[in-house]
């Protein structure tokens, strides 16, 4: 996950306490890391007016690449209501799939960190289900379930599910082996070793689990507009597309990828506003 | 003076691992009896079996051959008046220092009654973390994380502490501070310890008897009893007869250290 890997942040108080009328004299370059938003944002402004500049010079038509302002002008193509339509129908199967992910992954994960026997049962069955591509699945489950929510949230569900179980049962076997003697030298109850000890241990690999699936959860709700829907950012993009409206399907795009990174961001915040404990030191 | 009983019991006792490369011995024959309230040290070398002396004490596993006795109970289960401090602290990195010492009552009855919780303010208090009860491991020092490590084994006041080389991970310095308040917190309540280190000195300064184990397969080579009264001090430690009950531990340990 490379937004896990977020550049040394350098806090004000790890900068050598310099007089304070040298301060400002840092150098650009320190004073830039230090702002850890900033770089980003100007090295992505930069690329637009870049890629602004070059379609214009080069005359680049828009169906191969639409200038920025062409993809703005996109977004005006739509009226609001219909564009909250599509947000809000790919939201929806969306997180609905990586909640029955999450329900469905939690025991799983349980079953093969506590038995073996279950793990040599499932832990294969998993790996099979995991690689067939769902890509390829999607068209045959619509047809089983019919054209509503259902057969999307599945197809969510498939895609967001392999990631979580796995993070899970490594967090849940990642518990210290004092711990658990400690636990069975106080011969507490087994489902106390889980919920006291191996779930909040596994705490910070669930987060990561739950971040890459959640991305990959909107993937798969986009997966499954591809393959049937009326209605969707998904949909929206392949109609888009169909229609020769270039800057209008990237303008969905644009959509798309804000509503990951804003996913990501919000299960990122949930884990430093309830687990702030799980979180490396200088990230708390 | 009247005899004490016995606390701990080890009658011909072997142990044996199954692994992918056969069968392994890592106990072979051990008889050792540590009386009540007794502070025994068991030193030798690195995977000679001390902590699956320790695990075999506390009920954690039984032994293959051979019994393993508590106040004259033959070991089949963890018992309640057995506590364990491990090298590392294993603190929960989620609960704050008041929440970790109540830990074993929270994890074995379910709940936190105010009894609980005027123990833990003892035990805290009598390891040296009063104020601290609300902090949370990572802003704890070494130092500081294992005596929340042994405030938690003190909790259940248990009358066999098993400590297995608790203050390993610590520095030197730390170290020796460490060793001195143990001995104060068990002179103020006295306990039946089994200690496991790799540091003679350290054995020296706490222990009444010290046993010294054999490479695999562990057995007992030598159990001496420590020239040194009580309350000790740098000074008596620098006694000629300690120094030579040191160096003659030193060469049980370098005879028996397997060549590498
Ligand atoms: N559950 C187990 N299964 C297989 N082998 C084991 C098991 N527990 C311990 N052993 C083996 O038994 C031997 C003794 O282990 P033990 O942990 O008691 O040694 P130790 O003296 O405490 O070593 P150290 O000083 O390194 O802590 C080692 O060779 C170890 O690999
Ligand atoms: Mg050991």
């Amino acid at each position: 996950m490379s937004a896990d890997v977020e550049p040394h942040a350098k806090r004000a108080g790890a900068v050598p306490a310099a007089p304070t009328r040298k301060a400002p004299g840092l150098p650009l370059t320190e004073r830039l890391i230090a702002t850890p938003v900033v770089l980003p944002l100007l090295t992505f402004a930069v690329i637009l007016v870049l890629w602004e500049v070059a379609t214009r010079v080069f005359a680049v038509p828009s169906f191969i690449l639409p200038a920025p302002s062409r993809i703005i002008d996109g977004f005006g193509a739509v009226p609001p209501a219909r564009w909250s339509a599509h947000v809000w129908a790919t939201l929806r199967v969306a997180l609905l799939g990586y909640l029955v992910a999450i329900v469905v992954s939690l025991p799983i994960a349980i079953g093969l960190a506590k038995s073996r026997l279950m793990s040599r049962a499932l832990y294969p069955l998993l790996v099979v289900i995991q690689s067939v591509p769902v890509v390829a699945v999607a068209p045959i489950i619509i047809v089983v379930l019919g054209t509503d929510d259902a057969p999307r949230v599945v197809i969510t569900f498939m895609i967001a599910f392999f990631p979580l179980v796995v993070s899970m049962t490594t967090g849940l076997m990642a518990t210290p082996p004092e711990l658990i003697e400690l636990s069975r030298s106080l011969r507490a109850p087994g489902y106390r070793e889980i919920s006291q000890i191996r779930l909040p241990y596994a705490v910070p690999y669930i987060f990561s689990g739950l971040k890459i699936s959640v991305t990959l959860a909107v993937i798969g709700a986009v997966v499954a507009e591809f393959v049937a829907a009326d209605v969707g950012i998904g949909f929206f993009i392949q109609f888009s597309t169909s229609m020769f409206r270039l800057p209008q399907a990237w303008a969905g795009l644009v959509v798309l990828v804000a509503m990951s990174l804003i996913l990501f961001q919000a299960v990122s915040l949930a884990q430093r506003v309830f687990f702030p404990w799980s979180l490396p030191k200088e990230r708390r | 003076m009247p005899l004490a009983p016995n606390a701990i019991d080890f009658n011909a006792v072997g142990q044996v691992f199954a692994t992918q490369s056969g069968p392994l011995t890592a106990l072979d024959a051990v008889n050792l009896s540590i009386a009540q309230h007794e502070f025994v040290a068991v030193l030798g070398p690195s995977g000679c079996g001390k902590s699956t002396l320790l695990r075999l004490t506390a009920g954690l596993m039984l032994p293959s051959e051979g019994q393993v006795s508590v106040f004259r109970h033959p070991v089949t289960r963890p018992r309640d008046d057995v506590g364990i401090v491990f090298q590392q602290p294993t603190l929960l990195p989620w609960a704050n220092v008041l929440d970790n010492v109540t830990f074993p009552a929270r994890h074995k009855r379910g709940r936190v009654s105010a009894l609980d919780r005027d123990r833990a303010a003892e035990v805290i208090a009598a390891v040296g973390l009063k104020g601290f009860e609300a902090r949370l491991p990572a802003e704890l020092s070494g130092g500081m994380q294992q005596r929340v490590g042994i405030a938690r084994a003190l909790f259940l006041n248990p009358d066999i502490l098993l400590m297995d080389e608790p203050f390993s991970a610590l520095d030197a310095l730390t170290r020796d501070a460490m060793g001195y308040e143990l001995l104060k917190l068990w002179q103020a309540s006295p306990k039946t310890v089994m200690f496991i280190t790799h540091s003679i000195p350290e054995a020296v300064l706490l222990a009444d008897r010290v046993i010294v184990m054999s490479a695999r397969p562990g057995r007992i080579i030598a159990d001496l009893q420590v020239p040194l009264g009580r309350p000790r001090d740098e000074l008596a430690l620098r006694a000629p007869e300690v120094q030579d009950f040191a160096a003659h531990l030193r060469e049980l340990l370098i005879a028996k250290e397997p060549a590498l």
